[in-house]
């Protein structure tokens, strides 16, 4: 048999499976914090060995890229992060990697450009995270802001000064008050007191050995930021730093955080062959940008966005991931959606206002949470984890649930399109 | 350098302690971090205050343990550092046996502590461990080892101590009583520390983890351990009859090679003789009397200087300002023999310039390239060397027969036969050919160099450098000022050998340099006294009091006797009757007879009885004949004398640096402190110069106390 050469096979687009997500415990970004003595580049390598270790079944080499973002690349999350994290982490130096940039949004964008790469075919396994050290590098150290953007008034001199935007979107939209975003974060806080009690959060922690001058080596195994107990009345005469007489507190807003995540893509076959679980098949994702007075609205353009590209709505969404840079982000975006601030869907084990918020690598958090609640509700077949983003953007990334009993599956790259015959046997294999 | 004149105050090591919470809810275990509080240069040393702020600690730790807080105890080091052992300067300052003895016992009671504390204890081993530092580790019920930490040993018996904090009681427990000898005895004296990996083989540790995250894979193992999960299996004692045999087959082995000339490695053998049966009381005991005796002892006390000597070597002494050095961008090697294809091979590793070796005709040159590269085959065929490494040196190592080839040269080095007026042609010829700034150096070990350029426009460009054969793994290189040598040419000399990362030792232009004229001094001593009737074999036994690296004859055997005959009888020229005429030596040069028997591996070579015949009358005896006694006196009084005429002509600045000499080019022992506290506390340098080399107290246990 001659076969005429059609130059190399189309490959059909394959289907990305999220298998395991880790991150280090997440510390308060002070010289007092837990991690004020510890590189921000060590707590990536921290959670890249975890999460090899906790999938011995992945052979090493089989890691086809290390994406990993941080909001400030200098320093010690300078150097490429992605490959530098590689080479410190012992994996093997055929292990390629980058570093990547979209501010909050950064490990999220880790996560859905290695999902399309390997959905293209280009890569088979992949290792997405961020970290960010926001104690050695405060948010915007050393950037040089192009006086353009004032001069020709592209943006107001607040879409730099995250917690101003908040304040501008309490200003657009006057019914999100502040007591609404102080009940917000004191149930944030209560949500996330409860998960840890119920073992929800501690199984998706690294252990980070941490080293103190003063005080010898330690091992950091729990969130250091979390202020359980937190009551309204507590947080209702807290200082508004952004703006005198303004909405946004310490009470109701994600404090700074130094802290790094990473988890683990697959091609949804790759997965089966090599026998690693898929806790999410990722549907869709989508970025979209907004005023950057108001980047809090972000989530909300961009989660229409992967809605349309799913073809979904909001109504096939079970379990919301949604970051809590501030409360009152949050509140517009479930406000538009019509969902109430208290929906028993949205950040079950309560959000970044208790935990923290180490920019760059929130987004992973948020993916390794829902992953866990997927487990837990098998009753929902659709997710969705999103997030505001510096400079007006937004971010959003639609998964399901590979527990579902209607579960379309991740392995066949054919699955939802007519099935092909059968190959017929024997070949002829001497023609 | 002083160890005992310049009292320092002790740098600190701390015991930091932390509680961290074990996973799976398995209890708090509380978390000692030694830490001096220093930089990565500055190892964590244990001095009277860190030990007893160790102690302290732990006994703290073992109340809580008590009530129940605790459920295990672990230590650490400070990034890079268990531990580096004890304070060896402070240790060094004790006045008093009874001083001594607290030393021990202060070691020990802070020690015992982690194998009773009541609840299980661990060592992690997250860097360098040595000495005491490791003993921490011994003493813990468990020990994890880190996959980067790159030593661990018991260096003990090179310094002239015990490993007494427990060492010598604990390891043969550990990892047998064999292997015990190998870690306390052998690989001491070949200084090899272990690296993790064997240290994890050979059961000195009970588990290896990656370094990138040590101290977590420790914790959770020590987490396994409490629970039961993992359980570590000891071996067994070994049985009493395997236990005497190694330890009378290694006394055996140290009289053949130590022959009693110090005695560390016999109070390390006794203790682990002892400690099959010993009581855990009765060995610390044990190892506090040895400890103490050890410290007020001359041969430690020489040990401790000759290792600050060698450590302080690495900035030379009376060396010019290194920024007068000129940049060295390209060599040329006058000769492809031996010696200058080590070199051009050495240079284009550790200077990563072109280098070219030059000889009188090709095959010479090709035999001289065949060197390099089969040394660079037969290095990265065993992994020794990068293949890329290799790849770059054979690049870089070129062969030429015109000279004219070294022209772009900043430095050529000659490394032609020792032959005074081959010498000045070829420094006379380079001279037309070089530019007037280039540096000229010789690689001579005993003719003049200030004769060597005295006929040149440039006479000032000339500096010694002289290698020792092999010159990869000799330390030493002595750089030599000849009359009009230059400061910027000094420099120069001084920095190649910096980067080749030899200690470099600043000698003056006298026949021999200090290395050559006094081994070749000891071995026409010897000859001499066999020459006047002496037995060759007592001859070749006489020095073993020293504890040299082999017997004379084996060295003559080593370096070449036709080698070992020219240099003796171009001293003898330049210095005179010291340096005897030998027509048995002559004889055995003409006749090429063999001067050694063989021996099995690690023993000495012995001198063949039958070259009796071509020393003297031909028969041992008569009226000029010497016992042992009599020849070591008449070695160590040629010795002295020799080491009083080379300081009165300034050959170099200090009996430090003759001794720092002797340890890195000859290999004579720390026990000796090079050769000069030997001579002092003999009371030679009293007997023949009628002074002291050293002040009482800088390398021996001062005659006079201050309290």
């Amino acid at each position: 048999m001659t076969l005429a050469h059609s130059g190399a096979p189309r490959r059909a687009v394959r289907d990305v499976v999220f298998v395991e997500g880790v991150r280090t415990p997440f510390g308060k970004a002070r010289p007092d914090g837990i991690y004020a003595e510890t590189r921000a580049d060590d707590l990536a390598v921290k959670t890249l060995r975890e999460l090899l270790r906790r999938r011995p079944e992945l052979p090493v080499e089989r890691v086809d890229e290390v994406a990993l973002a941080a909001t400030t690349q200098t320093g010690d999350q300078g150097l490429t992060l992605g490959r530098s994290v590689a080479v410190l982490a012992g994996l093997p130096t055929s292990v390629p990697g980058f570093a990547i940039d979209r501010m909050c949004a950064g490990a999220m964008t880790a996560v859905t450009t290695t999902a399309a790469s390997i959905a293209v075919g280009a890569q088979d396994v992949t290792i997405a995270g961020g970290v960010e050290h926001m104690g050695h590098h405060p948010m915007g150290e050393g950037s040089d802001p192009n006086p353009r953007f004032v001069a020709e008034k592209l943006v107001d001199s607040s879409a730099l000064v995250m917690g101003a935007t908040a304040e501008n979107l309490h200003d657009r939209y006057p019914h999100l008050t502040k007591e609404r975003a102080d009940a917000y974060g004191v149930a944030s806080q209560a949500k996330y007191a409860k998960a840890l009690a119920n073992g929800d959060i501690t199984p998706g922690l690294v252990p980070v050995a941490t080293r103190s001058t003063a005080l010898g080596w330690g091992l950091a195994t729990a969130d250091e930021l979390p202020r359980p107990g937190t009551t309204v009345d507590q947080i209702a005469d807290l200082k508004t730093p952004f703006r005198p007489g303004g909405r946004v507190t310490a009470g109701n807003a994600s404090p700074l955080t130094d802290g790094a995540t990473a988890c683990l893509l697959a091609a949804g076959d790759v997965a089966d062959e090599l026998g690693l679980p898929a806790r999410m098949r990722l549907v869709s994702y989508a970025y979209a940008g907004v005023e950057p007075e108001v980047m809090g609205i972000g989530p909300v353009p961009a989660t229409e966005r992967a809605l349309r590209t799913a073809g979904l709505t909001i109504d096939d969404i079970g379990l919301f991931e949604i970051n809590e840079a501030f409360a009152v982000q949050v509140l517009a975006f479930l406000d538009h959606f019509g969902l109430p601030d208290d929906d028993p869907r949205v950040n079950q084990y309560g959000g970044a206002i208790a935990v923290g918020h180490p920019l760059a690598s929130s987004g992973v958090r948020l993916m390794s949470q829902l992953a866990r609640q997927f487990a837990q509700h098998p009753q929902v077949r659709y997710g969705l984890t999103t997030m505001c983003v510096g400079l007006g953007m937004g971010g959003t990334v639609i998964w399901e649930n590979p527990h579902h009993a209607d579960y379309s599956g991740h392995s066949d790259p054919s699955a939802g399109h007519t099935a092909p015959a059968p190959t017929t046997a024997p070949t002829d294999r001497e023609s | 350098m002083s160890t005992t004149t310049d009292a320092r105050a002790e740098r600190v090591t701390h015991s930091l302690v932390r509680d961290v919470e074990l996973p799976g809810g398995a209890g708090v275990l509380a978390l000692v971090t030694l830490d001096n509080g220093l930089d990565h240069t500055k190892p964590s040393t244990l001095g009277p205050l860190g030990m007893a702020e160790l102690t302290t600690a732990l006994e703290g730790l073992a109340e809580r343990a008590g009530r129940g807080e605790i459920v295990a105890v672990a230590v650490t080091g400070k990034p890079y550092f268990l531990a580096a052992g004890a304070d060896l300067t402070l240790a060094a300052q004790v006045s008093t046996h009874e001083d001594a003895l607290e030393l021990g016992r202060s070691g020990h009671r802070a020690y015992r502590l982690l194998g009773e504390m009541g609840v299980p204890t661990f060592a992690f081993v997250n860097g360098l461990a040595l000495g005491g530092g490791l003993e921490v580790a011994l003493n813990c019920d468990y020990r994890t080892v880190a996959s980067d930490a790159p030593a661990l040993a018991l260096p003990e018996v090179g310094l002239g101590l015990v490993p007494g904090w427990g060492g010598a009681y604990l390891v043969p427990r550990l990892v047998g009583v064999e292997r015990a000898m190998e870690v306390i005895l052998a690989r001491p004296a070949a200084n090899k520390p272990y690296k993790a990996q064997e240290a994890y083989e050979i059961g000195l540790v009970d588990a290896l983890f990656e370094a990138p995250d040590f101290l977590e894979s420790s914790i959770r193992w020590a987490a396994a351990v409490l629970s039961g999960e993992i359980v570590v299996e000891r071996r067994e004692l070994d049985p009493a009859p395997v236990w005497d045999a190694v330890v009378s087959a290694t006394r055996r082995q140290l009289d053949a090679v130590v022959q009693g000339s110090r005695p560390a490695p016999y109070r390390a053998l006794d203790l682990v003789a002892a400690a099959r049966t010993a009581t855990k009381d009765e060995a610390f005991a044990a190892e506090d009397e040895a400890l103490a005796d050890l410290i007020m002892s001359d041969e430690m006390r020489a040990s401790v200087y000759a290792f600050g000597l060698v450590s302080k070597g690495k900035k030379p002494t009376g060396a010019p300002d290194p920024q007068l050095a000129r940049p060295v961008t390209r060599v040329g090697i006058v000769g492809a023999g031996l010696m200058a294809a080590q070199i051009a091979l050495l240079l284009a590793q550790r200077l990563g310039v072109p280098v070219v070796m030059r000889d009188l005709d090709q095959e010479r040159v090709d035999k001289g390239l065949a060197f390099v590269r089969s040394t660079v085959e037969k290095l990265t065929s065993t992994g020794r060397m990068s293949r890329d490494m290799g790849a770059k040196i054979l690049a870089t190592v070129h062969g030429t027969t015109d000279i004219t080839d070294f022209a772009a040269c900043d430095v050529v080095i000659e490394a032609v036969t020792e032959i005074l007026p081959l010498k000045k042609k070829v420094f006379a010829e380079l001279e037309d050919i070089i530019s007037p700034e280039a540096i000229l150096a010789t690689n001579t070990s005993a003719l003049s160099i200030t004769e060597m350029a005295a006929d040149l426009r440039h006479p000032e460009r000339v500096v010694g450098l002289h290698f020792f054969n092999p010159v990869a793994q000799m330390p030493l290189v002595e750089v030599v000022q000849a009359a009009k040598t230059s400061d910027e040419a000094l420099a120069t000399g001084f920095a190649i050998a910096k980067k080749l990362r030899k200690t470099a030792v600043l000698v003056a232009d006298r026949p021999g340099f200090v290395v050559n004229r006094l081994l070749i001094l000891l071995m026409g001593k010897i000859v001499e006294a066999v020459e006047a009737g002496t037995s060759v074999e007592v001859a070749d036994r006489a020095v073993a009091p020293l504890g040299l690296p082999m017997p004379p004859f084996a060295l003559f055997d080593l370096v070449g006797p036709a080698v070992g005959l020219h240099v003796l009888t171009s001293l003898r020229e330049d210095l005179g009757e010291r340096f005897p005429v030998s027509p048995g030596l002559q004889r055995i040069v003409d006749e090429q007879i063999p001067v050694v028997l063989n021996a099995p591996k690690g023993l000495p070579k012995p001198v063949d009885p039958s070259i009796q015949r071509v020393f003297g009358s031909g028969e041992a005896g008569g009226q000029g004949a010497l016992d042992e006694a009599g020849v070591l006196d008449s070695v160590l009084t040629a010795l002295t004398r020799e080491i009083g005429l080379m300081l009165d002509e300034g050959v170099v600045s200090s009996p430090a640096q003759i001794d720092l000499c002797m340890i890195l080019g000859a290999g004579w022992g720390f026990h000796l402190g090079g050769i000069t506290p030997y001579l002092d506390r003999t009371g030679y340098s009293e007997k023949v110069l009628g002074r002291r080399l050293l002040p009482d107290g800088v390398a021996n246990v001062p005659a006079v106390q201050v309290a």
